[in-house]
């Protein structure tokens, strides 16, 4: 207790960077407002980074609120909760608040307006548990980043690759428009910082700090009195008001005045980063058990009769929200989910509020700028003092704009993090945003299609492999029989001559010699192989077989050789034995070494 | 309601290259202005003919590419190119001469390459270069004489019928006089000409500081960076300190900064940045390259001013600078060199 709780510290820089209107004013004024129960919830089985869940339950399950909807499935996906209860009415595909306007599939759910909750489980005693078993419950309740990306938690917290001493609370929120995380901190630091508090248990971090832009005096002011009361020690960083200060990097930037390295995470560096309204869900499912079934969207602009903050539950119309917030339809220029500098436009306002829905903008005709027609690229390299990353914005549109992938990747184009900054200022009112997203979608394209030719043509060549070696095989069987007929012939030959006299005993010389030869090699090799025994066998079989035919041949046609054929078929009986005896105690051998 | 999906962000600076035009025109303005006083009705009547000359190509030019012709010409570069070409040439050229500088830049500098934004040269130093190689004569004898006061009437005469200046009307340029005297004068003889006046050189010192001041109102509005005039004009000082400090021997660096074209060509002129090299490392070797290189043709070259040579040495360069001068991205240890990832 001999340091001061709150430590601030002075914030470094970042390059870059654009100072929009903040038009925060219009949503900040008023508390956060639940919205009424609505009566019936779109639940998509996607809302955040990673695979889709896996439903587990029916058309005409009923369910209580806080029930499993669907499971998480894999390593990176997020369970999907019952925001109340009620009756499944359908699990099909229902368009989703997407840029396309694409379906997706999801859960229906009718609420029953009772609102019943399921058995739950808190652990107040979060301090006595294991890190393995809170870590569990984060993924058990299907939390996913609220900042807007939507990557599930839990994974965050597994990651043991590198050691963490910082727990960063982004609180930066510098997206024009939006102020649901302003509201958050103003009502509900405490819960926040119980969330900042296990999460930095998790990971075992340290040191809990705070980056928060500085025209947010009160939510600051909220933060570091509920961090006095908790006695939990804090180190703020007040930040210039600049967009994007929020970006993860760019606040880590901004705190450590350290870089996350390229293609790496802020773990890299030690450090974990998490929105104020993901830790209020943190504590939420940890202390009350809480799935995250509920959040802070911002409506507002000009078209809006009571813009503010709402607390929503997932999966609500966004006509419902709308409506409630006195929006008019008429009156928009178009309906913006998230902040105008990032947001996507809506094609469809039925699409329901997923985890990731911070704001619904709803600008009046003339308040934002009107599309324009883009005029050439004068390279005036505006964008280029505003790039937050240090890239070369109009050097990339080049590059996209004639589809050369080379140049994009020279450029770093996987290091732009579509923050917009580029598109805010270019004098040619160049959608250089949409350029780099495509360019990017060519690189993401190209890669997979790499990936499938190199195992198309990996299949082929093991096909090839396949395929010659049968023939190799082939080829060996063949020269094995012809040599096998060859030897037959000699033989045939040989013992048709053992009529005569002088060529059987001509022969009878070879053969022997051969003999003689055959167990010269035996002896030279110790040992003989298995496989000459087995071709000894065989051969001794053949032998047989073949003197046998012989002998009933004889047996009519010449019945004074029979006794000569009988004696021999009983030698070669018994030398086929022989082979039989020398295999088998080769095997033996074999077997036992 | 929603007839369109714009794409993010939905929100824009309010901004337009019309926007960065007419600031660079309006920039423009003092250091014409003290031209025009300080060297009669030449330096009026030949930037607004090729004001029209410009306008009537360039509507020629996009109808004939099949451009959107009142889209394009309200973007207002073409009049850009003009003036700077006319506030390049001499005042008392014959009209044709602007004309078909002005001409040659729009056809052969820019739209033969695709029209704004892919002119690798800059339009109006093209121009200017063309006409300084192929009519040496019109190029070096018909710069006013800042001690004449010539008249409206006598001015119309010599730019529209052919009429041929009178030898007190005229005068060669201070950076060309000195060049010339030095050789078998003192520093301080040379100075005693009236064309060098009681400052750096009567008329060109005023103007050249006037665009200094247009400069710094562009850099201030963010139409240009500080990085090319900047390394420009210190490339220049560096290389007269190097080699020209004895002003009994070079042209003095007083005179190289006020007494030519050189506030206009680095401020206006190196800045085209559709020609320039692009990330600030590589403006800055942009603009020292050219700082020097109007340098050496300054003194070692056959040419009185040296800007738009340099200019168009330096745009042959910038493409090569700009791929050896990308800037380290964040998070990368170093910043990605030359044609190929080592990575």
């Amino acid at each position: 207790m001999n340091a001061p709780l709150i430590i601030t510290d002075r914030p470094h820089r970042f390059h870059g960077g654009v100072h929009p209107a903040e038009n925060k004013t219009q949503s900040n004024g008023t508390a956060i407002e639940a919205l009424p129960l609505p009566s019936v919830l779109v639940l998509p089985l996607r809302m955040h980074l990673g695979a889709p869940a896996e439903p587990r339950v029916s058309v005409g399950m009923t369910v209580r609120k806080g029930d499993v909807l669907a499971d998480a499935d894999g390593a990176i996906s997020a369970a999907v909760h019952a925001p109340t209860s009620g009756r499944i009415t359908a699990i099909e595909e229902r368009i989703i608040a997407h840029e396309s306007g694409l379906s997706a599939p999801c859960i229906v759910l009718e609420a029953d307006g009772e609102d019943v909750w399921r058995e739950r489980h808190g652990y107040p005693d979060w301090r006595q548990r294991d890190t393995a078993e809170l870590i569990q419950r984060l993924r058990d309740c299907g939390l996913a980043g609220l900042g807007g990306a939507g990557f599930p938690t839990d994974v965050k917290y597994r990651n043991t690759h590198h050691a963490i001493d910082t727990l960063i609370i982004n609180a930066a929120e510098c997206e024009p428009y939006i102020t649901a995380d302003d509201r958050l901190m103003r009502e509900r630091a405490t819960e926040i910082l119980e969330g900042a508090g296990i999460a930095a248990r998790l990971v075992g971090a340290k040191t809990i700090r705070l980056g928060i832009e500085d025209n947010k005096p009160e939510a600051l002011a909220a933060m570091t009195a509920a961090a006095e009361a908790l006695a939990l020690s804090l180190r703020v960083t007040v930040v210039p008001t600049k967009y994007p200060s929020g970006g993860e990097k760019q606040l880590i930037q901004l705190i450590t005045g350290r870089e996350v390295p390229a293609g790496g995470l802020p773990s890299d560096l030690g450090i974990i980063c998490q929105n104020v309204g993901t830790l209020a869900a943190i504590r939420a499912a940890v202390i009350e058990d809480e799935p995250l079934i509920r959040r802070v969207t911002t409506v507002t602009g000009a078209a809006a009769d009571r813009p503010g903050n709402y607390e929503v539950l997932i999966g609500t119309p966004i006509e419902t929200l709308l409506n409630h917030a006195g929006v008019h339809l008429k009156k928009a220029d178009r309906v913006i989910m998230g902040g105008p500098m990032m947001g996507f436009a809506l094609p469809d306002i039925t699409a329901p509020l997923s985890k990731t829905t911070n704001c619904l903008l709803v600008p009046a005709k003339n308040e934002l700028p009107p599309s324009q027609i883009d005029n050439p690229c004068i390279r005036c390299g505006q964008c280029e003092q505003v790039c937050p990353a240090g890239l070369l914005p109009q050097q990339l549109f080049w590059a996209a704009k004639s589809r050369d992938l080379d140049s994009a990747e020279l450029h770093s184009l996987g290091d732009c993090i579509e923050c917009g900054a580029c598109a805010w200022v270019c004098p040619s009112h160049i959608p250089l945003v949409h350029y780099y997203r495509y360019a990017k979608g060519e690189i993401r394209h190209e890669r997979e299609e790499q990936i499938k030719s190199e195992r198309a043509r990996a299949r082929f060549e093991a096909r090839q492999a396949r395929l010659e070696k049968e023939q190799q095989e082939k080829e060996a069987r063949r020269a094995a029989r012809a040599k096998a007929a060859a030897e037959a012939q000699a033989r045939k030959q040989a013992e048709a001559g053992e009529a005569s006299s002088d060529p059987v005993q001509a022969a009878l010389e070879r053969a022997r010699a051969k003999r003689a030869e055959r167990q010269n090699d035996v002896s030279d090799a110790g040992q003989p192989s298995i496989a000459d025994l087995e071709k000894a066998l065989e051969l001794a079989a053949a032998k047989v077989k073949k003197a046998n035919e012989r002998l009933v041949a004889a047996e009519q046609e010449a019945p004074d050789t029979v006794p000569a054929l009988q004696k021999a078929i009983s030698k070669l009986e018994e030398k086929h034995r022989q082979a039989q005896q020398a295999l088998d105690a080769a095997r033996d051998q074999g077997n036992a070494s | 309601m929603i007839n369109t999906t714009p794409t993010a962000p939905h929100t824009q600076r309010p901004t337009s290259v019309t926007r960065v035009m007419a600031l660079v025109l309006a920039a423009l303005i003092p250091g014409w202005v003290v031209l025009v006083i300080s060297f009669s009705w030449g330096y009026l009547i030949n930037p607004l003919l090729a004001c029209a000359t410009a306008l009537v190509t360039e509507a020629a030019l996009l109808k004939a590419r099949g451009r959107p012709v009142l889209f394009f010409l309200k973007d207002l570069s073409a009049l850009v190119t003009a003036v700077l070409l006319a506030l390049a040439l001499p005042p008392l050229s014959p009209w044709w001469m602007t004309v078909l500088g002005t001409a040659l830049a729009l056809i052969f500098a820019k739209h033969l390459f695709g029209g704004l934004g892919n002119n690798p040269f800059n339009p109006a130093m093209v121009a200017y270069a063309l006409l300084l190689v192929s009519l040496p004569l019109y190029m070096t004898t018909r710069w006013a004489n800042p001690d004449q006061w010539l008249s409206l009437t006598d001015t119309l005469s010599i730019i529209f019928a052919g009429g041929v200046p009178i030898d007190a009307a005229t005068a060669a340029t201070p950076l060309d006089v000195y060049k010339l005297n030095i050789a078998n004068q003192t520093a301080n003889e040379v100075l005693r000409a009236p064309i060098f006046g009681s400052f750096v050189a009567e008329g060109w010192d005023i103007a050249n500081l006037a665009f200094l001041i247009g400069g710094g109102v562009l850099i201030w509005q963010r139409i240009i960076s500080w990085h090319i005039p900047v390394a420009l004009l210190g490339a220049l000082m560096l290389m007269s300190l190097l080699f020209g400090s004895d002003a009994d021997l070079r042209v003095p660096l007083s005179l190289h900064l006020l007494g030519g074209a050189t506030m206009l060509g680095a401020f206006f002129i190196a800045t085209d940045p559709v020609s320039a090299a692009t990330s600030n490392r590589g403006k800055l070797m942009y603009g020292a390259g050219i700082g020097v290189l109007i340098y050496l043709i300054r003194t070692w070259g056959n040419y009185p001013d040296a800007v738009a040579f340099a200019v168009l040495l330096m745009n042959f360069a910038a493409p090569l600078i700009d791929h050896y001068s990308r800037p380290r991205v964040y998070g990368h240890r170093k910043a990605v060199k030359g044609y190929k990832r080592d990575d």
